[in-house]
């Protein structure tokens, strides 16, 4: 059926909105990126899963085998992790600056600190 | 040579800024700027009225639509009047400031002789781009002048100055503008107008409402907040605003429109001239009502001139050649009587300290030069000979005849009738009616260098009369000779 | 070596990136920093040299052929935004010099200039690229730079506008990602050129219609587009000077540029404007923007936060002039991405001058700036005075043709709103103008002075730029109606 065929599209947008919903709903910032994580690793699956040829195997050539799944997504998503990985450093770096400044990492009291200078 | 009417005055005002430390040379500067500026316009005059047409490209600009100037007799009429006036008015200025001892001096005779190129330029626009560009440019270089006093009341008067100006200038003008070249595909100036084949008549109307009341230095109402508001200037601005430079620039355009972008024709035979007439009409009416209840001097001249300003765009609504040739002899009676009312006004400030007209009984025991020549240029705007304001009411009422709108004669004559009633008592009180205090006078005569100016340009408003032969002739090439 | 200057224009500030590290003392970061630039600049003003007449410089990289391999691909419309994003860093580096001394630590420095170098490499790389992947990439290696550059401002609002920016322009870049993988899924490839040819046959399908849309959102946000905007404000702000006139005038447009070339290149007028109705959303948009920001901007005491508001609503002027769908508007857009970079970064550098000069950039700070530091507030009028659109400035030339634009498509009253908030930009412009010629400055506090040489020059040149640009208009309008009809004829 449908549904179950494209499970992997399900997947996707319940991890994605998952993540999606703890960026904007949580105050605090490290559970913002966390979800901001969670949201760019389901995009990741998203890609992967639809490089995914039926009846292929993994993309390294090896003997006797006649199909492969497509290895191009997996290379962009190599560089797209990366650019996760430098998204999330460098939001945690920001994260313990502000830490450092204001004394909290809550958004609310931030905005409120924000408001009061 | 035509580009020589910009790069005169802003070469004068770049070595005016300089002398800073030599004030009897930057003077000197001043006078020799507007001397030449002068001459190069009588050039420019006695090659125009041959016959010639010279243009100049400045720029580019948009394709199709340069930055040039172009010479014609309406352009040749105004700029001989601007630079002309430019030299009275200096030599006014410099009694005026010093008189008063009026700080920032250099910085306001450097933006006059800015204020001047601008003029040129709108004078000697080649095309409605660049008389829009210019007219622009006028707005903003004249607002360190009206804001010299650099206090609040100039802040304010400043605000509502470019405010009405700018906001009519961007929100319909420029709207004006864009549409003629979005219908005609060319911003030139043609006798006959650019729009004459293939508009839609029903839009004449709206597009034409757009420059009247774009233009907003033509002063019509609702939008002449900004000349009461300008007060706040020192008298030789208020002078160059009313007589020379702004309220001319704005009044030409109106008429420059009205000849070479629309066309006469288009708009007699349209009828969209109906509505404008009636709108000049209640400007004139109104702003002479307002007058008359006005006890600041400079303040009842401002409204007189708001009227007097659409008397030149009733006669530009007449959409006929004597109303364009009327139109243009005001542009010159108008400034001739008015700078000459608005120096005396400087001239009582200076000397007496006086602003308003209840405190000026008797003072022409004191100052009988002084008022003797407000008499003259009151005569003037009243429009009685022997002066010019004579000449160009006659001309006016011929293009209204000519057009065969009785009402507008109603409106003529109802306004000489307002207007002696503003500028007569003025002159009543001065002479006839005994000072407030008794004993010795408090104050003398008005400066030398403020009586010569003075004299100039009551002379002026004589010459018109007993020369209006050459003054018709040249504004009459006008419509005829092209 | 000129047939590699594809490759060199983005391979030479990414290794100056490391170099201004590794290079740590002194000035040299600095001038590392200015010479890559420069050379940058050259390289660009090559490419533009050769593409002019409507070729098109297609460059292998790595020598893998296109459609598998990143194809480099280079027509007027990019070697266009190479030059301002060049010129940009060229003019705005000379400036940084004493500027970043005085407002970021020095043992800073270094990390600074290589911060800025990332960012150019992201930027140039954005417009360089023909492969939509790789459009990915360039806009994250420069939206972390920038993240970057911003927290080092010196107020601590710095850190949560760097931090709100970051989680946005992330959501952005992945909406962005989403949608390349999409269009990836359906057509097998991710080079632009090839995209435009396998498009077409599968308009209708939703994965392209729901490709085009995430592609957009995150496009949208990057430039800034109201009700996108919300991270601009603080992010200019607060940043160092530098880094808000750098980004004022490059990161939007090239932002900007994006859109351009995925809506005509790659997905093709018929689609973007018949098919999707994006000319309605966008005018909608845009006109929303443009007013409110207007409005906003009016009521805002820190000066930087006003010309902030007054970008977000200059951009809504370029996306109006997109949503027309004619010559006239897309030459409107054009020519305002190059007016508003001018005009834009000298309003800016002449805020970091008076950064410099009065350590503040406040309503309050400027009283009596027009007597103290005449030169820097005369190059403010005049930008000012360019985003009003007055003539012999940049700003009306931009705003000549979009409202012949507008009129060419009987939108009168879109006419008349631009018109009106042109008036509006005036009220926030006064405003300013009015504090510093007509307050009294403060009696005490610290004596005021223009900034040295080194802070004003690049300020007049770009003010200059503005005026210049205002008159001549051949080259900026040649280039940007050269363009527009490049991009609407192609497609």
């Amino acid at each position: 059926m449908e549904v179950l065929g494209h499970f992997n599209y399900w997947i996707v947008v319940v991890l994605m909105m998952i993540g999606f919903y703890a960026l904007i709903a949580r105050g605090n910032l490290i559970k913002k990126i966390v979800g901001l994580n969670i949201f760019q690793a389901s995009v990741f699956l998203l890609f992967i899963s639809f490089g995914k040829v039926t009846g292929g195997s993994a993309p390294i050539i090896a003997e006797g085998i006649q199909i492969y799944s497509n290895p191009l997504p997996h290379v962009l998503i190599l560089t797209a992790i990366v650019v996760g990985v430098a998204t999330t450093a460098l939001g945690l770096a920001l994260v313990v600056r502000i830490n450092e400044r204001y004394g909290t990492i809550e958004e609310s009291e931030i905005t409120q600190m924000d408001g009061e200078s | 040579m035509l580009i020589l009417t910009l790069v005169i005055p802003l070469v004068g005002a770049v070595i005016i800024s300089m002398l800073d430390r030599t004030p009897n040379m930057r003077e000197a500067a001043t006078l020799l700027t507007a001397g030449l500026l002068f001459a190069l316009n009588i050039a420019l005059a006695v090659d125009v009225f041959d016959g010639a047409r010279p243009t100049f490209e400045i720029a580019g600009f948009i394709p199709g639509a340069p930055i040039m100037l172009g010479a014609e007799p309406l352009g040749v009429i105004f700029g001989l009047i601007a630079s002309g006036l430019w030299i009275v008015t200096s030599i006014y200025s410099i009694g005026y400031m010093r008189g008063k001892n009026e700080a920032n001096q250099t910085r306001f005779f450097t933006f006059f002789a800015i204020a001047l190129a601008c003029t040129m330029g709108v004078a000697y626009g080649g095309n409605l781009i660049s008389l829009f560009i210019f007219y622009e440019a006028l707005s903003l270089s004249t607002y360190p002048l009206v804001t010299h006093h650099n206090n609040e009341a100039a802040r304010q008067g400043g605000r509502t100055y470019l405010g009405v100006l700018l906001g009519t200038s961007i929100g319909f003008f420029l709207f004006g503008v864009l549409w003629v070249w979005h219908e005609a595909g060319t911003v030139a100036f043609v006798p006959g107008g650019v729009l004459a084949d293939g508009s839609d008549w029903a839009l004449v109307a709206p597009m034409l409402a757009l420059f009247i009341f774009g233009i907003g230095k033509a002063g019509v109402m609702p939008f002449h907040r900004w000349l009461p508001a300008a007060m706040v200037a020192p008298t030789p601005v208020s002078a160059l605003l009313h007589a020379v430079a702004v309220v001319k620039a704005g009044v030409f355009s109106v008429l420059k429109v009205t000849y070479y972008t629309f066309g006469i024709d288009l708009l007699s035979a349209t009828g969209s001239n109906e509505f404008f007439l009636w709108v000049a009409a209640a400007t004139i009416i109104i702003a002479s009502i307002i007058a008359l209840r006005q006890d600041n001097l400079k303040r009842r001249l401002a409204y007189s001139t708001v009227s007097q300003l659409s008397y030149i765009v009733l006669a530009a609504m007449l959409a006929n050649s004597a109303g364009i040739v009327g139109g243009a002899l005001h542009i010159a009676s108008h400034a001739f009587g008015k700078i000459t009312l608005f120096f005396c006004a400087g001239a009582i400030y200076v000397a007496a300290n006086k602003t308003t007209v209840s405190q000026l009984k008797g003072i022409g025991r004191t100052m009988p030069w002084t008022m003797t020549f407000f008499a003259i240029g009151a005569i003037s705007i009243i429009g009685l000979p022997p002066t010019a304001g004579f000449v160009s009411k006659w001309y006016i009422l011929q293009g209204v005849i000519d057009a065969g709108q009785p009402a507008m004669a109603g409106v003529l004559i109802v306004s000489t009738l307002l207007s002696a009633a503003y500028l007569m008592p003025i002159v009543y009180t001065a002479f006839f009616q005994a000072p407030e205090a008794s004993g010795a006078p408090t104050h003398g005569e008005a400066p030398v260098t403020i009586l010569i100016a003075l004299g100039i340009s009551a002379a002026l408003t004589f010459a018109m009369f007993v020369f209006s032969e050459s003054a018709l002739e040249a504004a009459v090439r006008i419509t005829g000779g092209i | 070596m000129i047939s590699q200057f594809p490759a060199l224009q983005v391979a030479i500030p990414l290794i100056g990136a490391p170099l201004c590290i590794i290079l740590r003392r002194g000035a040299l970061p600095w001038l590392v920093a200015l010479l890559v630039s420069w050379v940058a600049l050259a390289m660009a003003a090559t490419l533009l040299s050769q593409v002019g007449d409507g070729e098109v410089i297609s460059y292998a990289l790595g020598g893998w052929l296109a459609p598998l391999g990143i194809e480099y691909r280079i027509d007027v419309l990019n070697a266009f935004m190479l030059l301002l994003v060049a010129g940009t860093s060229s003019i705005v580096l000379p400036f940084a010099y004493k500027s970043v001394a005085k407002e970021i630590p020095e043992e800073k420095h270094y990390l600074f200039y290589s911060g800025f170098l990332l960012m150019l490499t992201g930027l140039l790389g954005m417009a360089i690229t023909g492969d939509a992947f790789n459009v990915f990439v360039f806009i994250e290696i420069s939206s972390l730079s920038s993240y970057a550059m911003i927290a080092m401002g010196r107020d601590r609002r710095a850190l949560s506008a760097a931090f709100t920016y970051l989680v946005m322009g992330t959501v952005g870049a992945t909406f962005f990602l989403i949608g390349v993988g999409l269009i990836y899924a359906v057509t097998g490839t991710l080079n632009m050129a090839d995209l435009a040819d396998r498009l077409p046959p599968i308009y209708e399908s939703r994965t392209v219609l729901a490709a085009f849309a995430f592609i957009s959102i995150g496009i949208l946000l990057k430039l800034a587009l109201f009700p996108l905007h919300l991270w601009l404000p603080n992010a200019y702000t607060y940043a160092p000077s530098v880094v808000t006139a750098f980004l004022a005038a490059t990161a939007t447009k090239v932002a900007l540029y994006l859109l351009l070339r995925f809506g005509y290149t790659v997905f093709g007028a018929d689609f973007v404007f018949n098919i999707v109705p994006s000319s309605e959303m966008l005018l909608a948009l845009a006109l929303v923007g443009v007013v409110v920001a207007s409005t906003v901007a009016i009521f805002q005491n820190d000066v930087k936060r006003l010309l902030a508001y007054s970008s977000v609503a200059q951009v809504g002027y370029i996306v109006l002039g997109i949503s027309y769908a004619n010559v006239t508007g897309l030459t409107a857009s054009i020519v305002h991405i190059f007016n508003h970079a001018a005009t834009k970064g000298a309003l800016f550098l002449a805020m970091g001058c008076i950064a410099y000069a009065a350590g503040a950039c406040r309503l309050e700070s400027f009283a009596g700036l027009g007597k103290r530091m005449p030169m820097t507030m005369a190059a403010f009028v005049i930008g000012g005075l360019s985003l009003i659109g007055v003539p012999l400035t940049a700003g009306f030339v931009s705003k000549w043709y979009l409202v012949l634009g507008a009129l060419e498509k009987g939108w009168w009253p879109v006419a008349v709103v631009i018109l009106a908030t042109s008036l509006l930009a005036a009220v926030y412009v006064w405003r300013v103008v009015e504090v510093a010629y007509f307050r009294d400055p403060p009696a005490e506090g610290p004596v005021l002075s223009d900034p040295p040489l080194a802070l004003l020059a690049p300020t007049w040149i770009l003010t200059g730029a503005c005026v210049y640009f205002g008159i001549e208009t051949s080259l900026s309008v040649g280039f940007a109606e050269g363009a527009a009809l490049f991009l609407m004829g192609g497609s």
